[in-house]
């Protein structure tokens, strides 16, 4: 198939898996931000061809996994408000949060839909201008424009049944809240890809310029995936850390100006929670003041249970990449793709998923 | 509104009275009329003979029509095909409809005449049915279930259980083409190459493998759950290994594009037209050869082997030749977020 087979081929891939071989020397620590990295890593068992001296460590880049679990638990509530339609991407309807989970809800008889895109939920909410239709608005700097220009058609047309819960999330701040902390110590950043399509390149130019840190972006095909690799351990074994882009068929340095105009005309900067890392200053986006009819969060006041979460997941140390998901006591065992205890199994982005699901076969005599 | 526009399905359709004998002998018969079934007694009485198979399906797509088939020909399709996969001949069928006041009478007459169709094809005969009319919201449309008889002849047997080491895995064609023709169409998804459901009877490609073959240990047709469930299934059932290769099982260009659009995986989307065979190591080329002349395996290919390592268990090679395990599907399809 053109556009993919052309970063799927065997050979070049082998090929640059014995350059990476040749050029890497010393112990690193490589850190794949996006959810999509990890998926893309383990399916393609992109790991089996990298020398043992290169560790890949997930990131936080899985925006379900990184919805607090207050969050979730709002989004169940106003599900189960009277004659009320939330709408939702498919991944978030498994997710447990801290009493339930959204399949559950709908499984009671709360109104909730699965859609592909905000267009889809604008149209749920013309065909049912007597309930109250809420999307529940997840996602990086990649969905957040899509959002905002939804809540800027649904004003121009008077939809005013429509609303949104903001928990979208800005991804630089979180990348540095993570380097400040210093509890891990990385070599290396596969910065997010989709997310750079919007945002551009110069964003993420802190973390080599700031933190001497090796950085490339990356697109998810496995080519893409190795290439980026290639580049990052040039960046070290030289000690020369800089922004690379190692996806610029899709990405310029300044981004997607439309799209960023969108979001910032609707959205604004505000602190928020992430799940496993806490508060991180201006990383989440609100709606501002002026669409505030479409705002979710200041239309319906709901009474929320306090919050917890289950103390033996490590969904939180694997997001901050102190953690793999092997290393979680309920990997595998009371925490199952079927049976998920934390988000990080359940999201098609969720490290623990990937890794379950793509799981290298045990060697015979370990399985005994 | 026209006379066709009001040519509905009432509740009253499903009361038992006059308007569901119309129903049965004015639209139902003369599409699906046969001796047996026109006797219209409560039990069909008919003779067989020999070891029989019997199996039920129920049918709920939404859309009811869609690229390459519609409920109807699905109903049949399905449990022809499940039949099929024991070895059995399939002969006779149940047909019961549960039909949500409303379908307007045209749709339900072009689901009877592709149900007939079908059945003709396959050469089974529909010989007891049922119909029921549930109120508007009780039921999507209609939902259809099935149920088949088939006489499997004494010197077959085929079961997931069958499996030996060092045999090997055909599978009939194209992955993925049924679960994503239906769901371009529910998402108004438009390819300039539209996807056809692979929706087919086959049981006459099995007669034909069976004819040429008494080495065919194993069928299994990959329904919901994609081609990575039933291999599971296969491992499970036998306790042997499964060692597949990637690059080896086809699917078409649209479909892999409109998975790598939705964020899917299309060994884990539904066929409804496929088959996996485990055969004979030594007779594999034979078998394949046979099934590349019927239209519905001309597709075929071996995809991989049985073996000792691994039991239970699938095993992929990648495309990047790096090998992975390769699990049951687990919970629904989801589209990726970003």
């Amino acid at each position: 198939m053109k556009f993919v087979d052309e970063y799927q081929d065997n050979e070049l891939a082998g090929k640059i898996a014995s350059e990476i071989a040749t050029l890497s020397t010393i112990p690193i620590k490589l850190m794949e931000f996006c959810g999509g990295h990890t998926h893309a890593i383990m399916r393609y068992g992109l790991r089996q061809l990298l020398p043992e001296n290169i560790e890949m460590r997930s990131g936080p880049g899985c925006p379900v996994c990184v919805t607090a679990n207050a969050d979730l638990d709002k989004a169940i509530a106003l599900s189960l408000l009277p004659n009320t339609i939330v709408t939702t991407f498919g991944d978030m309807i498994r997710v447990p949060g801290s009493y339930s989970s959204l399949q559950q809800a709908r499984a009671r008889g709360a109104d909730i839909r699965i859609v592909y895109s905000t267009t889809d939920a604008l149209e749920i909410a013309r065909n049912n201008p007597e309930k109250a239709v809420i999307f529940i608005g997840i996602g990086f700097e990649t969905t957040a424009p899509t959002v905002a220009a939804a809540i800027l058609r649904a004003q121009k047309e008077g939809i005013e049944n429509f609303s949104v819960l903001s928990c979208h999330k800005l991804t630089p701040p979180v990348i540095r809240a993570l380097l400040e902390s210093g509890e891990v110590k990385i070599d290396g950043i596969i910065c997010p890809g989709h997310v750079c399509v919007i945002t551009g390149s110069r964003p993420y130019e802190f973390i080599s310029r700031e933190y001497k840190i090796a950085c490339a972006i990356s697109g998810f095909e496995p080519l893409d995936i190795l290439l980026c690799v290639y580049k990052l351990v040039k960046q070290i074994e030289n000690g020369s850390p800089r922004m690379e882009i190692a996806y610029s068929r899709a990405i310029k340095p300044e981004g997607n100006k439309p799209a960023l105009k969108l979001m910032n005309e609707v959205f604004e900067p505000a602190d928020t929670v992430w799940r496993g890392i806490g508060t991180v200053p201006c990383s989440g986006l609100r709606i501002k003041a002026t669409y505030q009819c479409f705002d979710a969060a200041k239309i319906f006041k709901i009474n929320m249970k306090p919050a917890r979460e289950n103390k033996a997941c490590r969904c939180g140390d694997i997001l901050r990449a102190t953690a793999t998901p092997v290393e979680c006591p309920l990997f595998g065992k009371a925490c199952t793709p079927e049976k998920p205890i934390g988000p990080c199994m359940v999201s098609s982005e969720g490290a623990c998923a990937a890794y379950y699901q793509y799981r290298r076969p045990e060697k015979e005599h370990d399985a005994a | 509104m026209t006379q066709d526009e009001n040519d509905i399905i009432l509740l009253a359709h499903g009361s038992g009275g006059k308007l569901s004998h119309e129903l049965v002998e004015n639209r139902f018969l003369p599409f699906l009329s046969n001796p047996v079934l026109a006797k219209l007694d409560d039990s069909a009485v008919f003779e067989v003979g020999g070891r029989i198979a019997f199996t039920t399906d129920s049918y709920v797509v939404n859309p009811l029509f869609f690229p390459g088939g519609d409920i109807g020909k699905l109903a049949v399709c399905g449990t022809v095909n499940d039949l099929s996969m024991s070895g059995a001949v399939p002969l006779y069928m149940s047909l019961a409809l549960i039909i949500e006041e409303g379908l307007p009478m045209k749709e339900l007459e072009q689901v009877l005449q592709s149900i007939k169709a079908t059945a003709d094809e396959t050469g089974t005969q529909i010989i007891t049915g049922d119909t029921k009319v549930v109120s508007h919201g009780q039921a999507d449309k209609l939902f259809i279930n099935t149920a088949g008889i088939g006489i499997v002849p004494d010197d077959i047997n085929v079961s997931g259980a069958g499996a030996r080491i060092g045999d090997k895995i055909i599978l009939s064609g194209t992955i993925g083409d049924h679960g994503i023709a239906i769901m371009s169409l529910r998402e108004g998804l438009k390819f300039s190459v539209p996807v056809e459901s692979d929706c087919q009877p086959l049981n006459k490609l099995v007669q034909q493998m069976l004819e040429v073959s008494s080495t065919i240990r194993c069928l299994r047709d990959p329904t919901r759950g994609g081609l990575a469930t039933t291999l599971n299934e296969i491992a499970t059932q036998s306790q042997k290994g499964i060692f597949i290769n990637e690059a080896a099982v086809p699917v078409k260009e649209a479909v892999r594009a409109a998975c790598e659009l939705l964020g899917l995986d299309p060994l884990y989307i539904a066929n409804e037209g496929k088959l996996v065979a485990v055969v004979e190591s030594s007779e594999a080329d034979k078998i394949l050869a046979s099934m590349k002349r019927n239209l519905c395996g001309k597709d075929a290919a071996i995809i991989g082997e049985i073996t000792a390592e691994h039991a239970g268990k699938t095993i992929m090679k990648t495309r990047l030749g790096s090998s992975r395990m390769l699990d049951m599907l687990s919970g629904d399809l989801l589209p990726r977020i970003c």
